[in-house]
């Protein structure tokens, strides 16, 4: 694989992982618990589109085959999505999301902290203007993770439901491949595994201090940052969030 | 057409009020990061304030207007990210502005110096995010009134 198309891949993950964590979060819009949460959800989702447009934006000018971030949102099938597969899983309830939430913005804080060093000055922009609005999502989904686990027995179950449903996502995260390490060789970004002591660290502290329990074995889905196999939900989720480009191609007003 | 000075043209933009909080100009907020005669075009660089705000579009649609009502057609607009915007760039013009518009300027410690209704400091947090992305929903404890805070960034 070379440099560029391995850098277009990486820039599809970041640009991905936002796009379809986004548009799952806009789901609750209209839904939440109460409306303060439901305006919060629809202002993360906000954060998430706004740093897709740029992860995406450089990696259609990164390809250079005359598409937009627009077009690679909008008219790639599920096959050529980079996403990891937490991101695109359903909502559940309300204590589930704000889990996926906070596990994606602890791992997100990690990773664009290390963008900041990025070879690739493009990067390093994207990453210091996305990291200081991942400073304030990670405060909020830590906050309502350890509310709701250290809440009533009702949401504290709730929130052990949703940890350990989700855990076994997070290992895709960190798991290395040829995209990675040709993105490590030329300083664009660090080696994924790297980032786990960080992450294991920041998620510790908040699942004690929830009075959670981290599942025990390394057991890890995958299939998703290489498009290989996503799950069963990616393709609906695109049904929705496609349907316009699709049925009108080039719609814009 | 005599080609008009960079302090007309920042005098200009002084007047394009921010599309969701209009008591801000534009020069205020502190997104316009640099204004130059390129021979006869003249560049603006603008950053946003936060990636996804919807405003940042609008902003660019409505300093094309403003230049274009002083006759300036050659405009070019110019996106930079870095370095990030910060309210730190908010200027205490703007600050004064937003606190008599009963919006809470961004404190370096994180939470509203004191309510902007009544002055009171015994406030509380109702919710991270409020009306837009850039503002936090506070409640004064005093007059129980609530109001928005621009969060720190």
């Amino acid at each position: 694989m070379d440099r560029d198309q391995a850098f277009f891949e990486f820039l599809l993950r970041m640009g991905d992982n936002t796009l379809v964590l986004g548009h799952r979060v806009s789901e609750w819009c209209g839904h939440a618990p109460i409306l303060e949460e439901d305006i919060a959800l629809a202002n993360t989702a906000l954060d998430l589109i706004g740093q897709t447009q740029m992860w995406l934006g450089l990696a259609a000018e990164v390809e250079g085959a005359g598409r937009d971030a627009d077009a690679l949102a909008f008219t790639r099938d599920f096959w050529e999505f980079r996403n990891a597969l937490l991101v695109e899983l359903p909502n559940g309830d309300f204590g589930r999301t704000m889990a996926r939430q906070f596990l994606f913005d602890a791992w997100q804080s990690v990773q664009l902290g290390r963008l900041l060093h990025s070879s690739d000055s493009r990067v390093a922009a994207i990453a210091e203007k996305a990291s200081k609005e991942v400073a304030y999502q990670v405060e909020r989904s830590a906050g309502t993770v350890v509310g709701l686990g250290d809440g009533t027995e009702e949401s504290h179950a709730r929130m052990q439901a949703a940890i350990d449903y989700l855990w076994p996502y997070v290992g895709e995260f960190f798991a290395t491949d040829a995209v990675d390490t040709a993105m490590v060789e030329a300083g664009i970004a660090p080696d994924p595994a790297s980032l786990r002591d960080d992450f294991d660290a920041l998620v510790g502290r908040v699942m004690d201090e929830a009075t959670l329990t981290i599942p025990a074995g390394d057991f890890h889905h995958k299939g998703g940052r290489d498009g290989a196999r996503h799950t069963e939900h990616l393709g609906h989720l695109l049904c929705e969030m496609q349907w316009l480009q699709r049925a009108y191609p080039g719609a814009s007003w | 057409m005599a080609r008009p000075t960079l302090d007309q043209v920042r005098g200009w933009l002084a007047q394009v009020p921010d599309p969701e909080i209009p008591v801000l100009s534009l020069m205020d907020l502190g997104v316009i990061r640099d204004v130059e005669w390129q021979g006869d075009r003249l560049v603006v660089t603008v950053t946003p304030t936060y990636s996804g705000c919807p405003a940042t579009a609008i902003i660019k649609q409505d300093i094309r207007a403003a230049l274009s009502a002083q006759g300036l057609e050659a405009v070019e607009i110019r996106d930079q990210l870095t370095p990030a915007w910060t309210t730190d760039w908010i200027s205490e013009a703007g600050r004064a502005k937003l606190a008599e518009y009963g919006i809470a300027p961004p404190q370096p410690g994180g939470r509203p110096k004191a309510c902007p209704q009544c002055g009171s400091t015994d406030l509380e947090r109702v919710a991270e995010f409020g009306s837009t992305p850039c503002k936090a929903l506070w409640k004064c404890r005093t007059c129980l009134e609530p109001f928005d805070y621009f969060k720190c960034i």
